[in-house]
């Protein structure tokens, strides 16, 4: 199932968001979306997961959703929205309950995504005493036991500590190789997306526009920290947004 | 740094440890600091009434009172007035607080329901509900009826505020994240909204019980033949201090025991709050 924008255009009151974009969004690739703060990724990676509606221009699922998806659409926000009240198992089973799968059907997928995040020591903890990594990737537990077609991943690791994010890394590329996602990707972290992206987009501040699709071909298992093709990447990207970032940092917020 | 010279240590030539600034502001549990201040009050009120500069039309001996509660222990007469206090208590403020409850999360959901209810609700708020019991006694009846409207009425809207706060208070993230999911709306209501809205639902129906002590006393104050507050009233129409302080040790163990309870709910269904 890949996912087609058409010509996106959005506003909040009288500021414009994002004029025109399109894009494609191919199954089994991370496309990360970078851009300066504020040039509406975010909005952009709602409207894509229907939780905002756009004022122009379409957001289209080419294909049936594949067979077993409960939630093709699935979003992996920055501050995790864990119920506070629930256990991770329990938070897990919050998605599940509603498409009534319950008792052993329930409990085989909790063990089964709790395992692959590494959790299955964890089941019966409250978030709160969880670090932030733990919670993350309860997150991402709860995301994988829903069988999404594409993951909308917002910032998931921009709320973390630098080491925590760097294992985290390492823990989404060794899922993705086991088993290859779509995800569209918003960071404003450029060494994340080029660790995680096969193609990177790069919006202009605001008003949100393309402004260059880069793609990077090593397969993502193989990039390294100071992988020469990914340092090359990474500063054509910083080049591209310097100055845009700069320029973003000394808008007045007027939302 | 005059500061830190006027208030640190000196530790070596020309050195010296830092002043703790950081204290204070972090309430801690001292469970027994209560309790002393009941006993320090309570034995200074024994002392002065014994030793005579309290006269006994001030205050009553704190052991006149105790062996009054005493006596109404055994002769069955506490359990005659305790137990239609009680009924009235629970049958008023459940039903007011449940229609409290439940009003406040359709406000909470349901903006035509808001933009009705809330200007109705802080309408009926300040009106001093006892001045309605005339209207009520018509309403609903000279005896049980009345006294169960009128605290029912008087701890529906605190319980109406407190409640739709605590909604509109629920973390949206959480919400948002329920959509996200495709979660039903009822999902979301039940699981969601419910739960993240306890902690301020619970605080509310603290006040909202504490007034219904209040009103109980006053709906049986206005014509019960049994009950703490009629036997308050008798007691200070007689001015037997005794009877009467015996009566208020009895309502303040009621608030003291309602809080309790709450508190005692609050940590089994809060326990996840950090």
């Amino acid at each position: 199932m890949d996912i087609r924008l058409d010509s996106i255009s959005h506003h909040y009151g009288d500021t414009e968001v994002l004029r025109d974009i399109s894009l494609e969004i191919p199954s089994g690739q991370i496309v990360c979306l970078v851009g300066p703060s504020g040039c509406g990724k975010s909005t952009l990676l709602r409207l894509i997961g229907g939780l905002e509606r756009p004022e122009k221009g379409k957001v289209l699922q080419l294909g049936p959703a594949p067979e077993g998806s409960l939630n093709p659409l699935t979003f992996v926000f920055q501050d995790f929205a864990l119920l506070p009240w629930r256990t991770v198992k329990g938070n897990v089973s919050l998605v599940l309950e509603d498409h009534g799968i319950r008792g052993g059907r329930a409990k085989e997928i909790i063990d089964d995504v709790l395992a692959r995040t590494k959790l299955s020591d964890f089941a019966n903890a409250l978030p709160k005493q969880l670090s932030g990594g733990m919670k993350q990737r309860v997150a991402i537990a709860r995301a994988l036991a829903v069988k999404p077609a594409v993951m909308l991943m917002d910032e998931p690791l921009s709320a973390l500590d630098s080491q925590t994010r760097d294992l985290l890394m390492d823990d989404l590329v060794k899922l993705w190789s086991r088993q290859p996602f779509t995800a569209v990707y918003v960071t404003h972290n450029l060494s994340e997306a080029v660790r995680l992206g096969h193609t990177i987009v790069v919006l202009s501040r605001r008003p949100g526009q393309i402004r260059e699709i880069v793609t990077i071909d090593t397969p993502i298992q193989d990039r390294r920290a100071g992988d020469p093709v990914c340092q090359k990447k990474h500063d054509l990207l910083w080049g591209l947004m310097r100055e845009e970032a700069r320029a973003a940092d000394e808008e007045l917020i007027d939302v | 740094m005059s500061d830190a010279k006027a208030g640190g240590k000196t530790v070596s030539q020309g050195s010296m440890e830092v002043r703790f600034r950081g204290g204070g502001f972090a309430p801690k549990a001292h469970r027994w600091v209560g309790v002393a201040v009941f006993v320090v009050l309570i034995a200074l009120v024994q002392w002065g009434t014994e030793a005579g500069w309290i006269s006994p039309l001030t205050l009553p001996k704190p052991t006149d009172v105790l062996a009054t509660l005493g006596g109404l222990w055994e002769s069955g007469l506490l359990f005659k007035q305790l137990e239609p206090s009680l009924r009235r208590l629970v049958v008023g403020a459940a039903i007011g607080a449940s229609a409290g409850i439940a009003t406040g999360v359709l406000i909470g959901l349901f903006s035509y329901i808001r933009a009705g209810m809330v200007p109705l609700v802080a309408a009926i708020f300040p009106i001093p509900k006892i001045a309605l019991l005339p209207l009520f006694v018509i309403w609903f009846g000279i005896d049980e009826g009345s006294k169960y409207a009128l605290i029912a009425f008087g701890t529906f809207t605190p319980t109406v505020v407190a409640t739709y706060g605590a909604v509109d208070n629920v973390d949206r993230s959480l919400i948002r994240m329920g959509q996200s999911f495709g979660l039903s709306w009822l999902s979301i209501v039940r699981k969601i909204v419910l739960p993240g809205a306890m902690p301020g639902i619970l605080s509310g129906l603290r006040i909202s019980l504490a007034i219904a002590i209040i009103l109980l006393v006053a709906a049986e104050m206005l014509g019960a033949e049994y009950g703490i507050g009629a036997y308050i009233l008798e007691a200070g129409a007689l001015y037997d201090l005794e009877r009467l302080f015996a009566g208020v040790v009895i309502l303040s163990l009621l608030g003291v025991i309602v809080s309790a309870c709450i508190g005692l709910i609050e940590r089994r269904l809060l326990g996840w709050r950090t």
